[in-house]
């Protein structure tokens, strides 16, 4: 039996039990997601027993696939006086004559093929919080646990499992997964499920955990379910395209992001030779598909964004007038304040110091904004180029105040050293 | 070289999230090809359900396992060769069942000697 290396099957285990997960909810119901989970976590459990001992399978997904399909059959002779199954397959499966073959049927390849993107569909239901989505999609269709969540999201376990207990409750409202063969719901359900996978990736990128800054594997995750989408005919719209880019570009970027000490390092300072060139060529070529269309996202104007980064050899080559344009029109999509602060730093690039801060100063943000780290550290930064180095130290140790983990805290102690010793 | 028989006691699968029971898989795959890397692995061996039956011959009663506490229930074997059994227990050690509370009993297959 031929052994593999543990990289090859990376992360196989939670990324089939995705789903897996989401092909016995199809067939058993979503009102049963409990018991569809109790069946996978149990075929897991054999397949682990066997595997410790016999050494990996050729083919591992497919061995799961069919523990998982012995073990719910063994399920649905226990529970079918008790329960109603998926609509559409209930009268097949309450008979010992069909069930078996109906069973065999419905996990065939050609009807798993978009139970995960159904699953994913019915986890981004408006009806929830984005926090809330964010949860039951790394839950059931990322196979992360409660508390692996927990620890993502700077979360306590016990938050994370009510919220998740209450999301899936209100998921299992509706017996069946969410019908992708409905364009016009596909459609409507779309942004939200962009927004999900946007969000789930910047939190990998940038979110608040004391745990590092950077959680790659949520970025990996987030690329992950946005690849599904663009093998869907009616999910490769030039939107979509454009998240996929979008997240290509700044997944490129991350391993320059942390040095080998594990610090956070600026965008000014980072080893552009670190890129990771595979990832950039794969976001100019989704950049490029998504150019189609009359609707411009505000996908579309950060990847665009993104890429004039990556097509510059450094700060100085830096097409910055571009980039303040580009953020111009991203303003006027979505007028937030940490746009227009991201602008202001653009436009102190491309015209001086001088002119950032005033466009910070003219910056129309919420009081809670006054708290957010990097709009000090920008203050910080700007009053520095600009000479003023008392202003500039007052504004760094404001960010470091509010640091949110001890990456942003090293970063802004960092620089406060530099500023005393300027 | 003697041959020996490993009996993984215990260590009974808590629920584990995935990627936990990935890396418990990883350490089996690295610990058996360690064994068989140097030569000690004879055969894999089984594993062995948690269930089954015990007969008596008390009116050759058959009752139903757990033939004890689940954590002396012995959930599979493989067979090793080693110089000796001091040899085969250190070897043993690097056993991953270790870590999960079980352990591994040592046990010489007898030698007919004719």
């Amino acid at each position: 039996m031929p052994e593999r290396l543990p990289s090859e099957i990376d992360h196989l285990f939670r990324h089939e039990s995705g789903r897996i997960v989401a092909t016995v909810a199809r067939i058993f119901g979503l009102h049963n997601l409990a018991l569809a989970e109790d069946v996978v976590q149990d075929a897991f459990s054999r397949a682990l027993e066997v595997w410790k001992i016999r050494g990996m399978p050729d083919n591992p997904a497919a061995w799961l696939m069919t523990a998982a399909r012995n073990r719910a059959l063994d399920a649905l002779r226990r529970e079918r006086t008790v329960r109603t199954f998926a609509p559409e397959v209930d009268h097949l499966l309450r008979s010992e004559w069909t069930a078996a073959p109906a069973l065999v049927e419905e996990f065939g390849a050609g009807q798993v093929k978009d139970d995960m993107l159904r699953m994913m569909f019915s986890c981004c239901n408006p009806a929830l919080s984005q926090a809330a989505q964010l949860a039951v999609i790394l839950n059931i269709l990322c196979g992360f646990t409660a508390a692996e969540i927990a620890a993502a999201f700077f979360a306590s376990p016990a938050a994370l499992e009510k919220r998740l207990a209450r999301a899936k409750k209100s998921l299992s409202e509706t017996p069946s997964l969410f019908d992708i063969g409905d364009a016009a719901q596909f459609t409507t359900r779309l942004p939200t499920v962009h927004g999900a996978l946007y969000l789930l990736f910047n939190e990998g990128y940038h979110g608040a955990s004391s745990r590092g800054a950077i959680r790659a594997e949520l970025c990996h995750e987030a690329m992950r379910l946005a690849g599904l989408l663009l093998e869907h005919p009616l999910g490769r719209t030039p939107a979509s395209f454009a998240l996929a880019g979008l997240m290509a570009f700044n997944a490129a970027r991350l391993p320059a992001r942390t040095s080998a000490s594990g610090d956070l390092v600026t965008l000014v300072q980072q080893d552009r030779s670190r890129w990771d060139a595979s990832l950039m060529a794969r976001g100019f070529a989704l950049l490029d598909a998504s150019a189609s269309g009359t609707q411009v996202s505000e996908y579309h104007l950060e990847a665009a964004i993104a890429s004039v980064h990556a097509e510059a050899t450094g700060l100085q080559d830096t097409d910055w007038s571009r980039i303040v344009s580009l953020y111009d029109l991203l303003l006027a999509l979505n007028p937030s304040p940490v746009v227009a602060l991201n602008r202001a730093i653009a436009v102190a690039e491309a015209s001086g110091p001088a002119a950032g801060l005033k466009e910070l100063a003219a910056l129309d943000a919420p009081e809670s904004f006054q708290r957010y780290p990097f709009y000090q550290a920008a203050l910080g930064e700007l009053t520095l180029r600009c000479g003023m180095a008392d202003d500039a130290r007052q504004h760094f140790q404001a960010a470091l105040a509010m640091a949110r983990n001890s990456m942003e805290r090293q970063f802004l102690q960092e620089r406060l050293r530099q500023v005393q010793i300027s | 070289m003697a041959e020996f028989v490993y009996l993984y006691r215990g260590g009974e699968p808590r629920p584990a999230s995935p990627e936990a029971q990935q890396q418990i898989m990883q350490k089996w795959v690295v610990w058996m090809k360690g064994l068989a890397e140097k030569g000690h692995l004879v055969d894999r061996g089984q594993p062995l359900e948690r269930s089954g039956k015990i007969v008596k011959a008390s009116g050759k009663a058959i009752t139903d396992g757990p033939f004890a506490e689940a954590k002396d229930v012995i959930g599979g074997f493989t067979l090793v060769k080693a110089d000796n059994v001091a040899q085969a227990a250190e070897l043993a050690k690097g056993c991953p069942i270790l870590e999960r509370g079980g352990d591994v009993e040592v046990r010489p297959v007898m030698q007919m000697s004719m």
